[in-house]
């Protein structure tokens, strides 16, 4: 073994002296913790139906809830406990892009108000709102150009 | 002072390390070695608005209390070697900039502290009575500058390291009863292309190694001459891998080796993964810990090789790899 | 308490298992890939709004309920859902507005709870 021949050798030889995430605890956690994020989602989404708002208003409303209770906790400073022990459970629902704007936010304050928080807010979750709308006026186009969804034409 | 090889440097009256401070956390304070250090903080904000605020007051405040344990009037040092791992050297520029003493800052990653003895040492030798040398880092600064915003909920790789909130200083003079610098050997920039912030310890190991074996090569020493040799922040991983890399070359260092970054935190109970890292990892330590060992002689001779990543934030965006750097002191009593 | 009685508990179970399912994706990504949260959060927002212009995400979505629409995909396909139908009731302008328009709710509510709570706390350090 001589791991310092090629930068490919040492490459691979770190990888295998590295120690791995617990990747079935990590997934056990993400999962119920999703889980249990989107069924709270579900539940205020009932209880807005059952008072006759529609589905749309409705699921903006789960959206605003669960930002909010997202930014609350991240100003608690119990936001990034709960990430690090649920990892993608609590980043991937709406949840983690709240966070990913309240911190930053925090974060950059000492900087000011104008450049720090209100510059800085968009540093992680920036590209989420960039590549989410492009996205979405190229669906947009895609639709208006052949006037229909692609699964359809199949 | 008298060239050893291509990189070492033997000095013919060895200056001394005369006294040293060292200010921490209060996570390092949790940490099996919290009784050697001078002053443990209750909170990582030490009253100030800012991290790095907060930083620049501990590298003040260790300074100022090197200098008054030295019993050293402050107008009789000469120089001041110090730098920090936050851009432009934010902590040690303002944190020093009512020192009144002629001031170099340096950035050698986490390698500044041995990087400012090695300078102070030479400075020594060269015409100076009296040198200091600090070294800061801050947990929060540094992650705010090198990683994510302290609120975002993500989780650590477990090869991940824990920037030290401490800084350490030193007082170094050209007469006294030691421990006495002997031997530096600056290291060379060795980058084996790892690209991943995350596994910083993996980065430098291979530059650990090149001034390893140049120290021994240039003073025709080997690993069993000192009673301890030790590197600044490779953590666990870096520290299996140097050792197994020192192996494979002809060197066995198992038996008196070990790192900074291995004992500054407790691995388990406090969940820092692969150990500490920061300027202030090598500073602290040694200076709380080694520092003492030494004065006790229950160690004599020692290497102290300091590591550091040569990264910043930008060149981590732009893909490119990490290179990294060490220097060794040898200092004996 | 009538919306209990309304509640489908077999809509609840679906949500959590899809939602979860969502979630450990992402984890895999995490632990296997090495990608910076930012990275995750982009790939969910655009693979959900691809499949949300593809017309697959729908059916997620009638079967999962919140479990699809509240992970980030979800944010994707609104925008992607948004802009369609913009673009059947005012052409190509709906395009740019559509997408927007349906996500304004959530992106509005993070811009202004992320200031407040950035005006009333200071991040405080990790304990571990």
């Amino acid at each position: 073994m001589k791991p310092l021949d090629s930068k490919k050798d040492y490459q691979d030889y770190v990888n295998k002296k590295s120690p791995n995430s617990p990747i079935l605890k990590n997934c056990f956690n993400a999962f119920w913790v999703g889980g249990l994020i989107c069924s709270i989602g579900q539940i205020i989404m009932e209880v807005c139906k059952s008072r006759g708002l529609t589905q749309e208003i409705s699921g903006t409303i789960v959206s605003i809830i669960l930002i909010a209770i997202s930014a609350f906790l991240t100003g608690l400073n119990i936001f990034n406990k709960i990430g690090k022990f649920a990892g993608a459970g609590s980043l991937v629902p709406i949840t983690g892009f709240a966070n990913s704007i309240v911190s930053p936010a925090m974060e950059y304050k000492s900087e000011g108000y104008v450049m720090g928080v209100g510059g800085k807010m968009f540093t992680v979750a920036g590209p989420v709102l960039v590549f989410g709308i492009s996205t979405s006026i190229i669906v947009g186009l895609v639709y208006l150009i052949f006037n229909t969804q692609a699964i359809t034409l199949i | 002072m008298q060239k050893l090889g291509k990189q070492t440097v033997k000095f013919e009256t060895p200056p001394t390390i005369l006294e040293v401070a060292s200010i921490v956390g209060p996570k390092e304070a949790n940490g099996p070695l919290a009784k050697y250090f001078d002053q443990c903080l209750e909170d990582e904000f030490w009253g100030e608005k800012t991290w790095e605020k907060s930083e620049s007051k501990i590298i003040k405040e260790t300074v100022n209390m090197a200098i008054s344990k030295s019993g050293v009037a402050s107008t009789d040092i000469e120089y001041c070697f110090a730098g920090d791992l936050l851009n432009q050297c934010i902590s040690s520029s303002f944190g020093l900039r009512e020192l009144n003493i002629p001031f170099l800052g340096i950035f050698g990653a986490c390698s500044t502290f041995v990087e400012g003895l090695s300078l102070g040492a030479i400075m020594i030798e060269a015409c100076a009575q009296n040198v200091l040398c600090a070294a800061s880092s801050h947990f929060c600064s540094a992650e705010k500058q090198f990683r994510f915003p302290l609120e975002l909920g993500n989780q650590r790789p477990q090869t991940s390291q824990w920037t030290v909130t401490g800084s350490g200083a030193a007082i170094l003079s050209k007469s006294g009863e030691g421990p006495y610098i002997t031997h530096i050997t600056s290291g060379k920039i060795v980058d084996m292309g790892i690209k991943d912030a995350n596994n910083m310890g993996a980065a430098m190991a291979p530059a650990a190694l090149d001034t390893l074996i140049s120290h021994f090569k240039d003073t025709g020493r080997s690993p069993n001459y000192y009673d301890a040799i030790i590197t600044g922040d490779l953590g666990h991983v870096g520290k299996e891998i140097l050792i197994e890399l020192a192996q494979d070359k002809g060197f066995n260092i198992k038996s008196n080796y070990n790192d900074c970054g291995v004992l500054i935190f407790d691995k388990e109970k406090q969940d820092t993964h692969s150990g500490g890292s920061g300027c202030g990892c090598c500073a602290t330590v040694f200076s709380g810990y080694f520092f003492k060992q030494l004065k006790d002689k229950k160690i004599k001779r020692l290497l102290l090789i300091a590591t550091g990543a040569l990264t910043n934030s930008t060149s981590t965006q732009q893909g490119e790899s990490i290179p990294g750097i060490a220097h060794a002191i040898s200092i004996e009593i | 308490m009538d919306w209990l009685q309304n509640i489908s508990w077999m809509a609840l179970l679906k949500c959590f298992i899809a939602g979860g399912l969502i979630c450990v994706i992402g984890q895999i990504l995490i632990d296997k890939t090495k990608l910076t949260p930012a990275r995750i959060l982009v790939v969910f927002v655009t693979t959900g709004a691809i499949l949300g212009g593809l017309g697959i995400y729908k059916y997620l979505v009638d079967f999962a309920g919140a479990g699809a629409t509240v992970p980030l995909t979800g944010f994707g396909y609104n925008l992607a859902k948004g802009a369609i139908q913009a673009v059947q009731e005012h052409g190509i302008i709906g395009a740019f507005t559509g997408g927007v328009t349906a996500s304004a709710g959530g992106i509005a509510a993070a811009v202004f709870f992320g200031y407040i709570a950035s005006l009333i706390s200071k991040p405080k350090m990790k304990k571990e």
